[in-house]
């Protein structure tokens, strides 16, 4: 037998590990703010500076990461789906690569705040379409094509950053490594990721039998009536947009979209109607901690999240594939 | 007896290659039919045409009456069980979970598998000897193990039609036997029809009601397992030797 939580004791475990994780990145910061303090300022009492920290800067911050933590989970199971490749993450298909040379071409360019964010979106989405209509090709799209053109536009993307980074002034330098690796600390704070996350999960859930049908192989999801085309499609659309709001929000975060899908799997099965709102809970729980050590451990320095969230993620995963017995 | 599958002046063709034309075909309860021919003489593509997930080139097929692709997906697969030659590409799952997934055109939109649905697919598993083996990953299973995991999914998947691209591929005698007795069982005591490609002639002789032998360039022939299937037939149609022998009030079939 395998060790799998038992499925109704996932959800409760998996939001009793939000509600801590969100009151832990409240509480810790360059200023601790005690729980009851904590409590005070979220029902509008306490002191004014504590309020302020806690509603104004932490809340809206750690929102956005666990909102984007979740975005990048959820991409990545919808894309290990649509690929039917465990190895497949929110990255592999130049979703993150356009984006970059679009935030970093705005960085290069001098400009700031919001004008890189939507370089970023730009970037991610002409992506997106290049290696779609590239992808369809004569032959229709399958996984492998599909795979193969997002490698190589990745590629080519990657050397595009290079390049950037080359051209770059020691000024700019700096902002274009921290973007590349992650980072919280420029957002003036948006509800975007959060409501993009909320859509996401209200609109694939109903359809995640159909994805469990599809992870068992084209062809055979067709003969069992799921609409393939369509589904795929739909999936492709939805994966890159998820992505291109994670990374317009927090620069490109490795590893989230890839590793917390596999998480979850280990923990409880691969069936998509628990692993869609379970990984995205875990991406949420995942990115959120990452970001409060980043901005709490090296304080008052700021060390890039996707850092953190690799030397979390990387031996946590590590542990849990070595120990796994299950199927993979 | 009214057709349960019918295919009437179905051309198909593959990559310039003629399977068939002009094809008559009628599928009624109780019918076991083996499709013969050589390799890629297009018996995969004919049943995917007959499964509707290819369209034909001219004529057409039909389900109860109504033309294949005029009706919902969900529909047909609530009727008519393919069972594909190779197992796909696919992500890591329990044997299981696998078999369930042949239920998922009898469930409503929003329903779960119910425990009746789990029970289904553990007799299916069961029925082929994978019983005990429900929580292993597939992809720890061998070879002949996975075949007959796939089976399995077919036949959780309760069709009226079953659709089966080479069922014994893979398999040791003693599952071959017992598969192709099951199938036998299913078409002629339950009303169902079967399909199926076959690589292995005697069993064709042995388990087939009817034999349909395609001879490349869109030749066909159909008819009565004991009167197409002879030896003259089947030296023109694997362009080999055929010769046939008297075996327990039958006949079996050996090559050269």
């Amino acid at each position: 037998m395998q060790r799998r939580l038992v499925p109704t004791t996932w959800l409760p475990a998996l939001l009793m590990l939000t509600a801590a994780v969100l009151f832990l990145s409240l509480a810790v910061g360059s200023t601790a703010v005690p729980l009851h303090g904590l409590w005070d300022a979220l029902t509008g009492g306490g002191d004014a500076l504590t309020r302020t920290v806690v509603l104004e800067l932490r809340l809206p911050r750690t929102l956005n990461a666990f909102a984007v933590g979740g975005l990048l989970a959820l991409a990545g199971t919808l894309m290990q789906v649509l690929l039917r490749n465990p190895l497949a993450d929110p990255y592999i298909l130049g979703v993150s690569g356009g984006a970059a040379v679009g935030a970093l071409g705005a960085l290069l360019l001098g400009l700031a705040g919001l004008w890189v964010n939507g370089g970023a979106f730009l970037g991610s989405l002409v992506s997106t379409l290049i290696v779609f209509a590239l992808a369809h090709g004569r032959g229709g799209w399958t996984p492998t094509r599909l795979l193969l053109t997002g490698i190589a536009v990745a590629a080519g993307w990657g050397a595009a950053i290079s390049l950037m980074l080359v051209l770059g002034s020691d000024a700019s330098l700096h902002s274009m490594l921290f973007w590349l690796m992650g980072d919280f600390s420029y957002q003036p704070g948006s509800s975007l990721a959060l409501l993009v996350l909320a859509a996401g999960l209200l609109l694939s859930w109903p359809f995640a039998r159909q994805l469990n049908v599809l992870a068992r192989g084209e062809t055979l999801a067709e003969a069992l009536g799921v609409p393939v085309r369509p589904l795929t499609l739909a999936i492709y659309i939805g994966a890159s947009l998820f992505t291109a709001v994670a990374v317009t929000e927090a620069g490109a975060i490795g590893f989230v979209g890839l590793v917390v899908p596999h998480m979850f799997r280990l923990a409880a099965g691969g069936d998509h109607r628990r692993l869609l709102p379970g990984a995205a809970l875990l991406g949420g729980c995942l990115l959120v901690l990452a970001d409060t050590l980043a901005r709490s451990v090296a304080a008052p320095r700021q060390l890039p999240v996707g850092v953190v969230t690799a030397a979390l993620g990387v031996p946590l995963f590590l542990y849990l594939l070595n120990r796994a017995r299950g199927p993979l | 007896m009214s057709a349960l599958l019918e295919a009437r002046d179905l051309a198909v063709s593959i990559a310039g290659k003629q399977v068939c034309r002009g094809l008559g075909l009628a599928v009624s309860t109780g019918d076991c039919i083996a499709v013969l021919g050589g390799n890629g003489v297009g018996k995969t593509t004919l049943l995917h045409t007959l499964a509707g997930l290819r369209t034909p080139e001219a004529g057409g097929v039909f389900l109860d009456g109504a033309s294949l692709a005029s009706l919902p997906r969900r529909r047909v697969a609530q009727r008519l069980g393919l069972l594909m030659q190779q197992p796909e590409d696919s992500l890591p799952a329990t044997v299981l979970e696998t078999a369930l997934i042949g239920r998922h055109p009898h469930l409503d939109f929003w329903r779960w598998e119910s425990h009746a649905d789990v029970a289904i697919a553990r007799r299916a598993l069961k029925s082929v000897g994978l019983e005990g083996l429900e929580q292993r990953a597939q992809t720890a299973l061998s070879g002949g193990e996975r075949r007959r995991l796939d089976i399995a999914t077919v036949l959780a998947q309760d069709p009226q039609v079953f659709l089966l691209d080479e069922p014994a591929h893979q398999l040791d005698l003693q599952y071959q036997m017992g598969l192709l007795s099951l199938l036998r069982r299913l078409a002629a005591e339950q009303g169902r029809a079967v399909v199926m490609s076959l690589h292995d002639i005697n069993l064709a002789a042995r388990f087939c009601s009817a034999v349909l032998m395609l001879f490349g360039e869109g030749e066909t022939l159909f008819g009565e397992t004991g009167r197409i299937l002879s030896a003259e037939n089947l030296t023109r149609l694997y362009h080999t030797p055929v010769a046939a022998l008297p075996w327990e009030g039958g006949r079996v079939f050996i090559a050269g």
